[in-house]
């Protein structure tokens, strides 16, 4: 059995009185891929905000290799550096080229040599297939391609886990194409990863473990195969049937 | 017309007497409004950047206050130098630093008043590019924040590397704005004996009389300065703006197949002038054939 990665634990998140998140329990182990499944605002992104501590959990833990990442003596920027994030709206540098976003992160924060930066970032981009590009700024590129850049750079920071938050959600149907198969390839190659979706084909597919989320709390989560053909909870049976039927 | 002439020959040798103290005030005018300017961005800038610090319910308490007493002291900084009139500044350091602290601070001579004057255009100038900087931060997405912390940047580098460069590029009309101003209203320092342009003419007509001819001459003076640094600053803009094309290293396989990419010998979706052609191409092909057949192949 692989090694226990992350693991949140009772983990809460209330904006004001609003209570976003309730009690979320789950562990990612080394080279998972899990897919975070369920309807829009039950609270998939803002567990994902939280695991990177872009918002502050109100209650409960976060554990990276069993250290609280919340706890005092724990530098959040070197936290972050290791558990990389590609946003709905790719988030690219739009003052810098698209191989500079690649190694800007590498440079300032990992203070590597520009000459390593820049081949580790030639080698994250080729990967991506967006070697071609280097020289285009953000806004000169489609928004398939914006994401792949902001995959390349992720992976460029050499994470030990790739959260995505709906990586597909902003992109014409022609262009959720080319990122899937991006992130197929990651899977393929043992990339941990953690994955809030839409896209129920790639949760069933390439996912190694499915977390279906309704209303703030897990609502089941196992097997891609157990939770997709055999649904225990009338809540996933409802959410599924929706998304099925088309 | 008459006066037109009149009024021209006045001023043609009022500048063939005194063209060399116009020209040493144009001098200080621009000195003083270069450096004074790019004192005040510097001020600013410090001051945008501590306004916007980011702090959260769950920092220390220390670091909570000195940021909200940063804030208090930015704003009141802020409030007093923009609501007060500059000139009054002026009389208000050059005359009351020395007076509160009992003659130990003292601007004497003549760069005595060169430091009074930058200080005091600096200090006004600060005060207004400290609302333009905080303003061009909080304009610029969140998400390139989020973006940088992501991987792991520190708020300072995040600053450095990825916020204050798209913001200094959104304020740079700002600056602009600030240095014409500054040209202009450096005249005010008269009131502390700092001779620049106007003040030139003010010795001038002190000693002839032909008021009117010499402020011909400094507004004509006046507008060329401005009319020179807007004209460069929009060559900076449009540096610092850069191309807007970008060569293609080589082919991207992944979109080729995902059918966004045309084909490079059709030319590339970046290519204008290139699908251009290809248009052109088809209509004259088009057209080629419907004076051939009178209609179009599909009606036929």
């Amino acid at each position: 059995m692989s090694e226990t990665i992350l693991e949140v634990r009772h983990l809460s998140k209330s904006f004001g009185e609003h209570e976003v998140l309730k009690d979320i329990d789950f562990t990612v182990r080394t080279g998972d891929v899990t897919s975070i499944i369920g309807a829009s605002g039950s609270g998939k992104s803002t567990l994902l905000r939280c695991i990177n501590l872009l918002e502050t959990p109100t209650s409960g833990q976060i554990l990276f290799h069993g250290q609280e990442v919340t706890g005092k003596g724990v530098n959040p920027s070197r936290y972050r550096s290791k558990v990389g994030m590609v946003f709905q709206s790719f988030n690219l540098f739009n003052n810098m080229t698209v191989l500079d976003n690649c190694m800007v992160g590498q440079v300032k924060v990992l203070k590597k040599s520009r000459e390593e930066a820049r081949e580790n970032a030639m080698k994250y981009l080729d990967q991506v297939g967006m070697t071609p590009y280097i020289k285009a700024k953000p806004r000169q590129i489609s928004g398939g391609q914006k994401q792949r850049v902001a995959i390349a750079r992720a992976l460029a920071m050499e994470p030990e886990v790739l959260l995505f938050d709906e990586p597909t959600s902003a992109l014409d149907p022609e262009m959720v194409g080319e990122v899937l198969s991006v992130m197929r390839d990651l899977a393929r190659n043992g990339m941990t990863m953690l994955v809030v979706t839409h896209e129920m084909a790639f949760a069933r597919d390439v996912s190694s473990h499915v977390v279906f989320m309704s209303d703030g709390v897990i609502c089941e989560q196992g097997d891609p195969q157990q939770v997709f053909s055999n649904p225990q909870q009338q809540r996933t049976r409802d959410f599924l049937s929706r998304f099925m039927e088309h | 017309m008459d006066k037109f002439i009149e009024l021209g020959q006045d001023m043609a040798a009022l500048w063939m007497q005194y063209w060399d103290r116009y020209l040493v005030g144009i001098r200080s005018t621009l000195i003083l409004a270069v450096v004074a300017t790019l004192i005040g961005c510097v001020i600013g800038l410090l001051c945008g950047i501590l306004n916007t610090i980011p702090y959260t319910k769950n920092d220390s308490l220390p670091k909570r206050f000195v940021l909200r007493l940063i804030r208090v002291i930015v704003r009141i900084y802020v409030e007093v130098f923009r609501g007060t009139p500059m000139v009054l500044q002026a009389v208000f350091i050059y005359y009351g630093l020395p007076y509160f602290t009992n003659q130990q601070i003292m601007f004497r001579g003549n760069s005595g008043l060169w430091l009074a004057a930058i200080i005091v255009v600096s200090i006004n100038t600060g005060a207004y590019m400290a609302e333009s900087v905080r303003g061009g931060i909080i304009s610029i997405d969140p998400g390139q924040t989020e973006g940088a912390k992501a991987i792991g940047m520190t708020h300072v580098q995040t600053m450095t590397s990825v916020i204050l460069p798209q913001a200094f590029r959104n304020i740079l009309p700002q600056i602009g704005n600030n240095f014409i101003i500054n040209i202009k209203d450096t005249s005010v320092m008269f009131i502390i004996g700092f001779i620049e342009f106007f003040g030139q003419h003010r010795n001038i007509v002190g000693n002839n009389n032909m008021y009117f001819q010499s402020a011909a001459i400094e507004m004509i003076g006046y507008l060329t300065m401005t009319l020179i640094a807007s004209f460069l600053l929009r060559r900076l803009e449009k540096w610092l703006d850069g191309n807007s094309s970008y060569e293609l290293v080589q082919d991207d396989a992944l979109t080729l197949s995902a059918g966004t990419y045309t084909h490079p010998g059709k030319g590339t979706p970046f290519d204008e002038r290139n699908l251009e052609k290809t248009l052109d191409a088809e209509q004259r092909e088009r057209q080629r054939q419907e004076l051939k057949h009178g209609r179009s192949r599909g009606e036929r």
